[in-house]
């Protein structure tokens, strides 16, 4: 296999795996950027996923889409209410909401599909190739050969920059993340918009679980999410509550999960488990790296 | 009895109920039987003697371990969320001991398993700690993080260096027998609940009658107050809380591989690491609550096997009653504002 194939598949798997974590890390950060830190985004993000295989198996991949956001705008406004609503402690509510989404999901799956699940026919979304810009060498195929979700992730960047930084709106969101009080004297009803960025990242965190099953695995599994929500928390933390930076912390963990690709083509052996454990290993050593050096919204998890 | 000592006792059991008339509508609305289901449940947990004490009591310790460990790191405003990893971690390490101690008489035997699965446990949270202590990392994420790692780790071990002499299962060979808490004649239930139970003493008394146990609390309340005052330790008694929570959850994996399974395998833990939380929280981190609150968890742990088993509902639905048991107590602790409240230890002293 020459260089410039390897270089363009590895490229091309780093992307496709680092889209629902650029989904989910970017909902989680609207939510922290307004003071919520949201655990239940795994929750939200396995939700989804199971929504987005029923309704596209019944109806096609964009009703999957459909689904997922719902899905997770659902779970997400379970969240708010205990979190937000009654100001229970942020990190507790998220564990439990990701608890329950477990069990819900794999009573759900198990009722539908049975135990081993005949594998789910899932029509998913196939690569669009974006014209002129596919044939660029080397990166062309690799960036520009993606599903369409993808680029939505990508487009969504640009736009939770314009939103978060130079819109009112976004000053309000980061005020209440920043200081609530402040925000509540200016006038900004802080609940109300905490709990709609809260929402607004659980459609994104939905979105994330349909990319994974309609772009990337092409079924449902139990427990199919294995943190990737929590690794999204992370990849917020590296990217320094700033879009730019989780679309290039996404792209490093999208690297090192195809890590595992790249050397099993090149014929390194090494047990599977390593590769398993690896980005959870890059999350702790980032966030080491990372923590100290930006500075968290002051409100976060108030 | 007081209002402050009845306002948990009335919460618990409303979110209690409300979590199985939740769970009763969930399994109707999937299209199952749910009476059958909530019967079989019943039978799992406590139709007979025998299944109170080989079943429900057994699937107890390890929640007990757990949620007094969390209980001890919650405690101070220190999240560990991270118990299934330090549990799994744990059963690694009992397990590679369990099998090197053939010669050994058993008291010793048993006693080196338990050690190495209460010191690995500790070294599993330690990264974490040295990542909040030194470089301020959330030890909610990091704790979280190290679950999957953990669970990648006894995948590795099973298949590789502890796997079963004929390599044919994920499985690791059977301790040896030296290495094997006893049970108490004719059932399952191993001397583990003992232990369990004396833990609980020794903490309610740390808790209430020692220093440590207020410099917790004090820690737990306001970790810059504590700090300013300047007569507590406020890093040392975060690091310890939490080395102390992980050691606890490694103890019960060890007690896991040592008392009920006597070999290492994938899915050895059907999530107590999670389930801990909602038994510390329900106990409202009081040592004997989570004695009561850890029996019934036991309980519906052993009643989902029951109920997969004669209703064909997966055992992964009961989550569900946790996740509601949780929630409620969250909720009714949010408004009334009473009692005991988390208040996470972020602001570190320099």
């Amino acid at each position: 296999m020459n260089a410039a194939l390897l270089a363009t598949g590895f490229l091309a798997a780093a992307i496709r795996i680092s889209t629902p974590l650029l989904l989910a890390a970017t909902g989680e950060l609207i939510n922290e950027r307004a003071g919520v830190i949201n655990l239940g985004i795994e929750g939200g993000m396995l939700a989804g996923a199971l929504a987005a295989a029923i309704a596209a198996a019944i109806a096609g991949p964009w009703l999957g889409v459909l689904a997922a956001l719902g899905t997770g705008m659902l779970v997400s406004a379970l969240f708010a209410a205990v979190a937000i609503g009654a100001r229970a402690n942020q990190i507790i509510t998220g564990t439990a909401i990701t608890l329950g989404s477990v069990g819900l999901t794999g009573a759900i799956y198990r009722s539908a599909f049975g135990v081993s699940g005949p594998a789910l026919s899932i029509p998913t979304f196939q690569a669009a190739r974006l014209p002129l810009l596919h044939a660029i060498p080397v990166l062309g195929p690799a960036l520009f050969e993606q599903p369409v979700l993808t680029y939505v992730g990508w487009l969504l960047i640009p736009l939770a920059g314009w939103f978060l930084f130079r819109s009112w709106w976004g000053l309000a969101l980061r005020a209440c993340g920043e200081s609530p009080v402040a925000a509540r004297a200016a006038g900004v009803p802080v609940e109300r918009v905490r709990m709609l960025a809260t929402v607004a990242g659980g459609a994104l965190a939905g979105l994330a679980g349909a990319t994974l099953v309609l772009a990337q695995v092409g079924t449902f599994a139990e427990r199919m999410t294995a943190g990737r929500g929590f690794i999204a928390i992370a990849i917020v933390v590296l990217g320094r509550w700033r879009p730019l930076g989780v679309l290039l912390a996404a792209l490093l963990f999208g690297a090192a999960g195809a890590l595992q690709f790249a050397l099993q083509a090149m014929g390194l052996a090494a047990p599977y488990q390593l590769f398993l454990a690896l980005p959870y290993l890059v999350a702790l050593v980032a966030l080491a790296g990372a923590t100290r050096k930006a500075r968290a919204p002051a409100a976060l998890g108030e | 009895m007081t209002r402050r000592h009845l306002l948990p006792l009335v919460t618990g059991a409303g979110a209690l109920a409300a979590g199985f008339v939740l769970l009763g509508l969930g399994l109707a609305l999937a299209g199952y039987d749910a009476p059958l289901a909530m019967s079989a449940l019943w039978r799992g947990a406590f139709g007979s003697w025998d299944a109170f004490i080989s079943a429900t009591l057994v699937r107890a310790i390890p929640l007990i371990c757990i949620g007094l460990g969390l209980a001890i790191a919650f405690r101070a405003g220190a999240l560990n969320i991270g118990g299934e990893g330090q549990f799994l971690v744990a059963a690694i390490a009992a397990t590679w001991v369990g099998l090197q101690v053939g010669g050994w008489p058993a008291p010793l035997a048993v006693t080196a398993v338990l050690a190495a699965a209460m010191l690995a446990g500790a070294l599993w949270i330690a990264f974490p700690v040295l990542l909040k202590l030194k470089f301020g990392v959330l030890e909610v994420i990091s704790t979280l993080l190290l679950n999957f790692v953990g669970e990648a780790l006894v995948s590795y071990a099973v298949t590789g260096p502890l796997q079963e002499a004929r390599h044919v299962y994920p499985a690791s060979d059977p301790i040896s027998v030296a290495a094997r808490l006893p049970v108490f004649g004719g059932s399952r239930l191993h001397w583990g609940v003992v232990l369990a139970g004396i833990i609980a003493t020794l903490l309610w008394l740390g808790f209430t009658r020692t220093a440590w146990g207020f410099r917790l609390r004090a820690v737990g309340l306001g970790s810059r107050a504590a700090a300013t005052s300047g007569r507590i330790p406020v890093r040392r008694v975060l690091g310890s809380a939490l080395l102390w929570s992980g050691a606890l959850a490694g103890l019960a994996g060890g007690l896991e591989v040592s008392g009920v399974t006597y070999n290492l395998y994938q899915n050895l833990s059907p999530g107590y690491g999670f389930t801990a939380i909602a038994v510390a929280l329900l106990a409202r981190l009081h040592p004997f609550g989570v004695l009561a609150t850890g029996v019934f968890f036991g309980a519906l742990e052993a009643g989902a096997q029951g109920m997969q088993r004669d209703a064909g509902v997966p055992a992964v639905t009961v989550s569900v009653v946790e996740a509601t048991v949780i929630l409620i107590v969250l909720l009714v602790e949010a408004r009334a504002r009473s009692g005991w409240r988390f208040r996470p230890a972020t602001e570190l002293a320099p």
